[in-house]
Order: structure tokens, then sequence, then C-alpha cells
């Protein structure tokens, strides 16, 4: 098996600033990345658009382009980055599996740096799992990964930064979302009380984006419909129409594409099965692995950085992908403790800046309590097809917890390993037994994290 | 439902079988993304109801773009890049990851 000084999974902000600066200092470094180019998230297939569609570029905005300059910085760099390769195990022994091109591969670290970044937070509404409904973040994939477009006029609905630039985004390439159906409750004044935090330099470059965005968005003329709730999305083989009441009645505004975001949340499924400790936060409202100033979880040699740590946005993930780098070079024998010290001091300074904006973030775009706590008909696990009334029955006969609803119920079973519904069954058994989220838990998580074939499995070459 | 943004002189195109029918694609497309701009909006049924499901939220985590290609099923097709020649199916039913 191959060795290496750092396993780095996930080819984010966090991950490409990690590897880099651990090659820079001469540390052996391997970059898996499922995806087929590096940039993670946000600057998504910015490679190819930058050679086949500078136009599309610009359009994506500027916070877009800061990507090159990253990625740039990796290919120069010794660091071995291996696209397309999705990380379906990793051991306590730092045996780190992977499935490249159909194959399965495994290299041994000495130490394991997870940037697996976040996922859109699950929207379990009525109406769901219907073809054209998608999330907003995949709709800004079609984007930025393939220059594909909605023909028709989205309905957005949700709330949160992400929401608002697809929106803008979408003006930008020609097409005006039909209406956006604003889910924030929240009362602007209690959110403003974190307003000086975040009014630092670079909070107030956040803020100015946010409100350009926003001004943007009430320019284009697209119905913006606010304080929306009860939201039913209607359709027989595919989305028909949507349902919900807002501030100015109920309604109904016909629809053949649905784009949900109610914000992001970190991806638990890697540190989880290697059984890190996490906490739940209270702010951002999802679990997050415990991580001490450097990254380091409750696993020795496992670090995490960028979202998959806490959701800080993208510059403070490259900040924090340092951090951890800095790290685990200390951790080889690579620097000192000193060096490392006064180098990660530079990236605190500048993450911190970076950070001071999500506490009004986090204030202003709170999930609301009916993806929360869907209706009894909801379908929460897309892939056995579990109501939440299903569970609500379970828990009300005796069943104690996530694991045990897997057994009754096959929720969290599926080909998704529960990555859409574990944070609602959560949520589920908190509220339905009084109980804290910390205290319910969160379902166990078990390799292989993504699929493998039958001939995969079979041709692992363990020894190698 | 969806389309290509700009003309896109340079790129090179790939055709690949969905269903028996030819489908084109542009090099670099994820097999999901060709899907969607040739007006797929079934991608699997699930194993439970047999419901029709399509791409949810294309970055590898619903599941919901899983397809079966070369008679291979449990492909995500938002996670591949279309490749010339490949015979693409809805995939009907199967479930678990093995
Ligand atoms: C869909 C989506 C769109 C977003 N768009 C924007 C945006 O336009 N602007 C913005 O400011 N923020 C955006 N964000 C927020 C985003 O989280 C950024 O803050 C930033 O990308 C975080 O960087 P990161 O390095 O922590 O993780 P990411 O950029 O998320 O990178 C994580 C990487 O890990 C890889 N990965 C995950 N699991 C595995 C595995 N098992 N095996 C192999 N590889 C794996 C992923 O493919 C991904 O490339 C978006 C988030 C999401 C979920
Ligand atoms: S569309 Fe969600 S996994 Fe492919």
């Amino acid at each position: 098996m191959e060795i290496f000084d750092v396993a780095v999974v996930g080819s984010g902000p966090a991950g490409m600033a990690a590897a880099t600066t651990l090659a820079r200092h001469g540390a052996h470094v391997v970059l898996l990345d499922e995806q087929p180019a590096p940039g993670g998230q946000i600057y998504r297939g910015i490679e190819t658009l930058s050679k086949r569609d500078p136009a599309l570029l610009a359009l994506l905005g500027p916070d877009y382009a800061r990507g090159l300059d990253l990625i740039h910085d990796l290919r120069a760099s010794e660091a071995d980055y291996r696209p397309g390769s999705a990380v379906w195990q990793v051991t306590p022994e730092k045996q780190v599996w992977y499935s490249r091109a159909g194959v399965s591969q495994g290299v041994a670290a000495k130490i394991v740096l997870l940037a697996t970044g976040a996922l859109e937070r699950p929207v379990p509404l009525s109406g769901w799992t219907l073809p054209g409904v998608m999330t907003a973040g995949a709709l800004q994939i079609l984007l930025k990964s393939a220059g594909v477009k909605a023909t028709e006029p989205p309905v957005l609905i949700g709330a949160g930064p992400l929401l608002l630039l697809l929106a803008k985004q979408y003006i930008d390439a020609g097409i005006r979302p039909a209406a956006v159906l604003d889910t924030a409750r929240v009362s602007k004044f209690s959110a403003l009380r974190h307003l000086p935090r975040a009014l630092g330099a670079t909070g107030r470059k956040y803020l100015a984006k946010g409100l350009s965005l926003m001004t943007a968005l009430r320019r284009s003329g697209v119905p913006i419909y606010r304080g929306v709730r009860d939201v039913v999305i209607e359709g027989e083989e595919r989305v028909e129409a949507v349902r919900f009441v807002s501030a100015q009645g109920p309604q109904r505004l016909a629809a053949r594409l649905v784009a949900l975001h109610e914000g992001i949340v970190p991806s638990q499924q890697i540190a989880r099965s290697l059984r890190c400790d996490f906490i739940w936060d209270k702010s951002q409202h999802s679990f997050r692995p415990v991580v001490d100033s450097w990254g380091g979880s409750s696993m020795p040699g496992v670090l995490i950085a960028g979202d998959g740590a806490r959701i800080g946005g993208a510059v403070a993930a490259e900040h924090g992908g340092r951090i951890a780098a800095f790290e685990a070079l200390q951790q080889l024998g690579k620097i000192g403790e000193g060096e490392r010290d006064e180098a990660a001091f530079a990236e605190r300074r500048a993450q911190q800046g970076h950070l001071a904006i999500r506490p009004l973030l986090d204030a202003l775009y709170p999930p609301p309590p009916a993806i929360l706590n869907p209706h009894d008909d909801v379908i929460i696990c897309r892939c056995e097809e579990v109501r939440a009334g299903e569970l609500r029955a379970v828990i009300a006969l005796g069943c104690q917890g996530p694991n045990q609803a897997k057994s009754f119920l096959r929720c969290g079973m599926g080909p998704c390993q529960g990555r859409l519904c574990g944070p609602t069954v959560t949520e589920i058994f908190a509220e339905a037994q009084g109980r804290s989220e910390d205290d319910v838990g969160y379902y166990r998580i078990r390799p292989p994290l993504k699929p493998l074939t039958v001939r995969e499995f079979a041709e692992i070459d363990i020894d190698g | 439902m969806f389309e290509r943004l700009t003309a896109q002189g340079k790129s090179v195109s790939v055709s690949f079988t969905f269903e028996g029918e030819a489908v084109e694609a542009r090099e670099g497309d994820t097999l999901a993304a060709a899907l969607l701009a040739a007006g797929v909006t079934s991608f699997r049924e699930t194993p439970v109801s047999g419901a029709a499901r399509a791409p949810y939220c294309m970055m590898g985590v619903c599941f919901d773009c899983l397809v079966e290609i070369d008679g291979v099923p449990n492909r995500q097709a938002c996670m591949l890049l279309v490749a010339e020649g490949m015979a693409v199916r809805i995939q009907r039913g199967a479930r678990g990851l093995g």
C-alpha cells in the first residue's frame, strides 16, 4: 500500500489550501476528491469555465474567480492530487480507501485531514421528492459545471445567502425566477444585535454583498412572497404547482421547477464513521465535530477543516485548511511548535474577519420549524419513503433512538445512508421525547460511504 | 426543462444512449447534467413505491440520480462524466449499495 504523511480528503478551498501548504513544507501528501476537478462546492468547474466560457465566469462573480489562484497553487505544488476519487472508508489505522474509475484502492497515511465541506440542509416538505424539485445548490452546480440553465423559471423556496446568490446568478444568466418564497421569520431587529460584531471591515464587505444581492433581486421585479409557511409541492409524476401561505394569505403558483434552500450543514459521514465526537451547535442548528483550535478531532491524527468542521464560508475554510496543515506539519516533526504558532497567527487573524458575519447570518436565517419537525404525511427518508408520522408512531411505541428506528422502519438504510434524513430523525426524536439533540445523537455510520459495484468489492486488493 | 447557456463552439460532443435512444452531450458534462439537458425527467424508480425520481442535489448526497450503466446498477449520474457509447438505463427498484 502506498504510504503518505498526510491524506487530505476534499479539494475545496480548505483541502486545496491544506494540501498546498503541506507540500510546500516537504510533506508527502495525497489529495483525494470525488469531483472530476478541484474547487469544491464554491469553485466547482472553474478551471474548465475559465478556459471555455469566460463570459459565464464573469457572470458568476468575483468571489468565484478567487478559486483560480488556489487551484493554480495546488497544481504548482508537489501534492499528489487525485480527482474522481470517492473515499468510501477511512479506518482508525488511517488507511483511506477510495473508488476511482470503478476500481478501489487504498493509501496509508500518518495523518488524515478531512475537508469534506458541507451539504445543503434537508428541506423535507410535502412533495419534495417529485422530479423537478431540486436544491438551489443543484441548479447552481448545473450552471457552474455544465453551463446548463433551466428553460422554465424556477420557484425558489427558502432563505439564506446562497438562495439570494442563485437568484442573482440566474437573473444574470437571463432567466428570471418565477418567484421567491422567503421562509425567514426572524424579526430583523433581534438579528441586529449581532451587527456591531459583523461590522468589522471584512464583515462590512459581506453585508454590502448581501444587500446588493437583495437590491438586485428587488429591482429585477421577481415577485417575492414574505413570511412563507405551509408549503406543499403538488404534482403526480412531477412538479405541477406550489401551494403556500404568505403574509398576503393563501397562494398557489403553477411550477415545473422548484429550488429549495435552507442553509448548509457540515458533512458528517467520514468523521461519524470514525466515531469522532460530535456536538450539537445551537446557533447553526446542526451537529458538528468537536475540534480544537487546530482542527484536531477527538481521534488522534484526524484533523478536520473548513465547512465540515463548522460553517464559516469559503475564505474562512481556506484559512482553516492552512491552520490544520501547520498542525499536521508540527505533528510530523517538519516544523516546531514556535513556527507553527507563528504561521497560524496570521491565518487566524484573517479567518476571524471572515467569521465575524456568521452570528448575524445564523440569527437571520434559522431553519423554519416546519422542516425540522415536518407534518406526519411528509416523507423524511427519501430512499425508503418513510414519513414523519411513521417515525412518530414507532417512537410512541417505545423506539429509543435513531439507530433503533433504522431497524423498525429502514429509514437511513437506503443508498444515501441517512445523509438526507439523519438531521430530521434526530429533531423528531428530540421533540417527541423532550430530549436534547446531543442526547438523542445521530445514526451510526458504517462504510462503504459511497456506492461500490459488486465487482469492485470482489477485486479489492487488501494487501496491495 | 433545461438548456445550454451558450453556443459552446469549442466543445467536443459525446454520444451515448438512454433507454436505447441516442443522446448528444458535451465532453466534461456529468451524466446527470447531460440527461437533464436532454430533457430526461425520470432517472430511477424507488424500490418501495416505484415513484419516479430525478436529481435533487447534483453533488453526490441524495442518490436520486442512480442509473444503470452498461448493465451495472447504482451508478451516481451526478458524479460521473459522460463517456462515448455508454448505454444508460433507468434504475428500477435496486436497493442498497453492494
Ligand atoms: C451546493 C453548494 C454550493 C455552494 N456554493 C457556494 C457559493 O457559490 N458561494 C459561497 O460563498 N459558498 C458556497 N457554498 C458554501 C461552501 O460550503 C463554501 O463555504 C466552501 O465551498 C467550503 O469549502 P470547504 O473546502 O470546506 O468544502 P467544499 O468546497 O464543500 O469541498 C469539499 C470537497 O470534498 C469532496 N468530498 C466530500 N466527501 C468526499 C468523499 N467521501 N470522497 C471524496 N471527496 C469528497 C467534495 O467533492 C468537495 O469537492 C456552497 C455550498 C454547497 C453545499
Ligand atoms: S443528484 Fe443527488 S446524488 Fe446525484
